[in-house]
């Protein structure tokens, strides 16, 4: 079949789409029957921003709730439920049943072993089957991440869970995190999100993952490393400019001797020390490796006694002003504008203050404010919520089989999972991600999405499957909440398309895809 | 040497054709006759001082008990490579760098830096790259590689800049759009005439229309000089990989068609296990080494014409710390190459490394501040006029290393 033919039949099924003919999987009776109101651009957008982009669950979500009250559901998910084949595939992950502290114990020992090894093949061998199991692991949690963006109902979770590991960023490449980062995201991120933000830092404070990345493990007294503590200041809390000195980062450096890790047993310790010993899975403060001296923290004296001199430096520090506005700044960049609106951070860093740093509620204040309504359309999409709208969009629902296809985009894109090797997280901005170079790179991902299934059906495991088709993106969706409020040089290049195949590129190409 | 540049000549005929002058034409333009310059920033604050060695000082020898470099020795290749009474070049680098300082196609500038104290990565390279003045409000749309730019070519366009980058760099953000692309992995060019054309026009009057339309475009040019690679390689039978391969790539490129260049190389935060002559930073430098070898190998006769500037945006403690690596420190060590230097020197302001020369009984103090430096170099490259300079770096007297 030639383009021009193919062009003349899907422009045909378009149309008979907007009349309401040529139903397609049965649902199509259902827009004529829809008792609730159109989408309104600001809907779209809004819903776009809340969301990793629209898909037809979230919309109806929406538009049978009302703004207020999806949201309110947003930010009390409670226990959402994934669709069944989805639930079943990260089930059946190797790092759904995991206890991380044994892996951690597994793997230094196996490390042990092999690095006794004569050299030659064997060892290599067992180097190589050690690695790969690490690099499976932390596929695992990608693939887990990517699944729960796609498919979830709670998105606005899965947008922070996004948010915090990237505020609270490690590398799966440093030490051996590929087995921990998994557990890093399940327990010391996803039960916080929209928590106490003190609980945050102390659950990623005490996360292996997190000591080895900054290297707090190798912090003890008369042997300081004040790598963690200059970024829990600078990137995790108050930011730079917020109010601390060299002095402070020293002295919180010298506070947090002996936080580290530990898979094997416990040491031997003297009765009085044994007593201020704190274990969890691998995470240890081992006393016999603190400094007990004196300590003054942004102006308080800090008294030696252990762990709780941890507990009190981080109340300390995220009870600042300097705290509450930075990390509203931080949300709003994510969320609202490229240059946040002062009076919007202010009023939300105040709402921190109030609430003893309560996320929901400080997320509540920005998504119902003018300014956030204001703010509409001008967002560029990072690679990842591009790379996951686009799938929602495209599949609506519909469960993929293999995650690989997406993981290379973003890595092309430049914004990979537990990918970014310093510690300050991905840019939160267009500035970041909006180059000559990443557009090229973007409209080929959309090419990739558009004209093919980019071996998205394909087994996650074994030879490909091949399988033809392309998704079908002139769709109920599309008409109902998209097509209304296209630019008309978009609607042009989509009049240019000769494809079906074509016209998906372009429309994942447009102005209107890539803002939200 | 004429035959491939005389296919290339046509391949870049038949591309632009192939895309028409819309929107391609722009990038094609070989730079007027002059200067070339490549940037290579390291970020993470490598440990200048386990590069260029102060083996004279036992000092040294006495901060950093288990990392130190022993003192050249020509029976050892793992003792350092001396260039004079003082400094000594790591021996990971000792065939490539070390060459070419011996062939006065290098130089170093130690003790140069930032007067920004925060010891942040982060702050300090976005404060290195915008280049304006520590006081006053920043613009972070405006780096020193984009004013430079725009000083060369003018304000509107910009034909003959480059970052090899994944995302284009804070030193480039300027008033033109300035193209990106890393040459890591460069496959097929994946749209025709026809779809550029219509991606382009999809943004017509929206502001990443520069962006879009120059990314279409390099994307097209890149894919056309890796397949005259293709071709070399099989000829020659080159297996160059990883930076060396992106360094050969680059050089083509900056050969043929850009005045100015820019990558940057992570890894060089070695908090941890650094290593001596051997071990973690040294293998980061002599891959660092090797690439530049090639990069400079590649670009033929034009090497003579091209200087390399390698920076990071801070260094490192002076003493070990307690775990065989050195934290966030101050000053570093600038390195300064080209085929036409007055290299094989050591130059700017420098101080003897005793007890109590340190900068905050830690790190290297600055003494050449690295505005001064750079601007000193651009004014000599391409004779700028004092107007000039200050545009590129306001409140700033340039500093004449005469290396150029």
């Amino acid at each position: 079949m030639g383009p021009e033919r193919s062009g003349i039949i899907w422009r045909c099924l378009a149309i008979s789409l907007i009349v309401g003919g040529c139903a397609t999987r049965g649902e199509d009776s259902r827009v004529a029957t829809a008792p609730l109101r159109a989408m309104r651009r600001d809907d779209t957008l809004w819903l776009e921003r809340a969301s990793f982009g629209l898909d037809s669950a979230s919309v109806e979500s929406y538009r049978e709730l009302g703004r207020e009250r999806f949201l309110e559901r947003q930010l009390h998910p409670g226990e959402a439920a994934l669709p069944a084949p989805i639930a079943a595939e990260i089930a059946a992950l190797e790092i759904s049943h995991a206890d991380p502290a044994k892996w951690l114990a597994d793997v230094n020992a196996q490390y042990k072993l092999i690095n006794a090894m004569p050299d030659g093949a064997d060892k290599e061998q067992a180097r190589k089957a050690i690695n790969d199991r690490g690099t499976r692991l932390a596929y695992e949690a990608v693939r887990r991440d990517l699944l729960r963006a796609v498919y979830s109902p709670a998105q606005l979770q899965e947008q922070m869970v996004w948010f915090w590991l990237n505020h609270f960023s490690v590398f799966q490449y440093k030490a051996n995190l590929r087995w921990l980062v998994g557990d890093y995201e399940e327990r010391a991120i996803r039960p916080h999100v929209f928590g106490h933000f003190k609980d945050l830092v102390m659950a990623s404070l005490q996360h292996p993952a997190m000591l080895q990345y900054l290297d707090n493990n190798q912090n003890a007294a008369g042997h300081i490393n004040e790598n963690y503590a200059r970024e829990l200041l600078e990137l995790h809390t108050l930011g730079v400019g917020g109010g601390y000195s060299q002095h402070d980062v020293q002295e919180l450096a010298r506070v947090l001797t002996g936080v580290g890790v530990n898979a094997g047993d416990a040491p031997k310790l003297k009765p009085e020390m044994q007593r201020l010993y704190v274990r969890s899975g691998a995470f240890e403060f081992n006393p016999a490796r603190h400094d007990f001296g004196a300590k003054t923290l942004l102006g308080h004296p800090v008294t030696g006694q252990g762990f709780g001199e941890v507990e009190y430096a981080v109340g300390l520090i995220v009870s600042q002003p300097a705290c509450a506005r930075f990390v509203s700044r931080q949300l709003a960049l994510y969320f609202v504008a490229d240059d946040p609106p002062p009076a919007l951070v202010e009023r939300m860093a105040q709402t921190f203050m109030h609430t003893d740093g309560d996320i929901a509620a400080v997320l509540h204040e920005m998504f119902m404010s003018r300014e956030f309504a204001a703010a509409l359309g001008g967002k560029f999409k990072d690679p990842t919520r591009y790379v996951v709208s686009a799938i929602r969009f495209a599949y609506d629902g519909r469960p993929i089989s293999n995650t690989r296809p997406m993981l290379n985009w973003l890595n092309g894109l430049g914004e990979a999972p537990y990918g970014r090797q310093t510690p300050d997280g991905y840019p939160l901005t267009e500035l970041g991600w909006a180059s000559s170079g990443q557009m090229s790179r973007r409209f080929e991902i959309a090419r990739a999405i558009g004209a093919g299934n980019a071996g998205l059906f394909d087994p996650e495991e074994g030879a490909a499957a091949g399988a033809a088709g392309f998704p079908q993106l002139s769709n109920r969706l599309y008409f109902e909440a998209v097509e209304p409020f296209l630019a008309a040089h978009t609607k042009e290049a989509l009049n240019r398309a000769n494809t079906q195949q074509e016209w998906n590129t372009f429309l994942l190409s447009s102005p209107e895809f890539s803002y939200e | 040497m004429n035959e491939p540049s005389m296919n290339r000549r046509r391949l870049l005929l038949g591309s632009a054709g192939l895309l028409g002058a819309g929107i391609a034409g722009r990038l094609f333009a070989a730079p007027s006759s002059g200067a070339r310059l490549l940037l290579v920033f390291l970020r993470g604050g490598y440990d200048s001082t386990n590069f260029l060695i102060p083996y004279s000082s036992s000092f040294y020898y006495e901060a950093r008990p288990t990392i130190a470099i022993a003192k050249p020795d020509p029976a050892s290749n793992t003792s350092a490579l001396a260039l004079d009474a003082d400094w000594a070049l790591a021996p990971a680098v000792r065939e490539s760098i070390g060459s070419m300082y011996m062939q006065r196609q290098a130089a170093f500038v130690p003790f140069t830096g930032t007067e920004d104290l925060s010891r942040s990565h982060f702050e300090t390279q976005d404060s290195i790259e915008l280049g304006q003045p520590m006081t006053g409000p920043r613009n972070f749309r405006s780096g020193f590689l984009g004013r430079l730019s725009a000083t060369l070519t003018g304000p509107a366009r910009d034909n003959s800049s480059i970052a090899f980058t994944e995302a284009l760099p804070l030193a480039f953000e300027g008033a033109a759009t300035v193209p990106n692309l890393s040459l890591k992995n460069v496959g097929k060019p994946p749209f025709d005439e026809r779809q550029a054309r219509i991606l382009s026009d999809m943004y017509l009057g929206h502001h990443l229309a520069p962006a879009v339309s120059n990314g279409l475009e390099l994307r097209h040019e890149v894919a056309q000089e890796m397949a005259e690679e293709m071709s070399a390689a099989n000829r020659n039978a080159i297996n160059t990989k990883g930076f060396e391969l992106e360094a050969e790539r680059m050089a083509r490129l900056m050969r043929d068609k850009y005045r100015i260049g820019f990558i940057d190389i992570g890894g060089w935060d070695t908090h941890v296990g650094e290593g001596g002559a051997q071990g973690a930073l040294a293998s980061n430098l002599s891959s660092l080494g090797r690439g530049l070898q090639v990069f400079s190998s590649s670009l033929g006769a034009e090497w003579n014409h091209t200087v390399v500037v390698v920076l990071s945006e801070f260094g490192r403690t002076f003493r070990e710390n307690g775990n065989r690596g050195t934290d966030h420190g101050h000053g570093t060590v600038y390195w300064v190459l080209g085929g036409s230097i007055s290299g094989g020197t050591i130059v700017g302001e420098q101080r003897r490394l005793v007890q109590g020369a340190l900068f905050q009984d830690r790190d290297y103090p600055v003494l050449n501040d690295y505005r001064s430096v750079l601007g000193g170099l651009f004014r000599s490259l391409w004779s700028l006029s004092p107007e000039q300079s200050s545009r590129i770096f306001a409140q700033t007297s340039l500093l004449d290393l005469k290396l150029v």
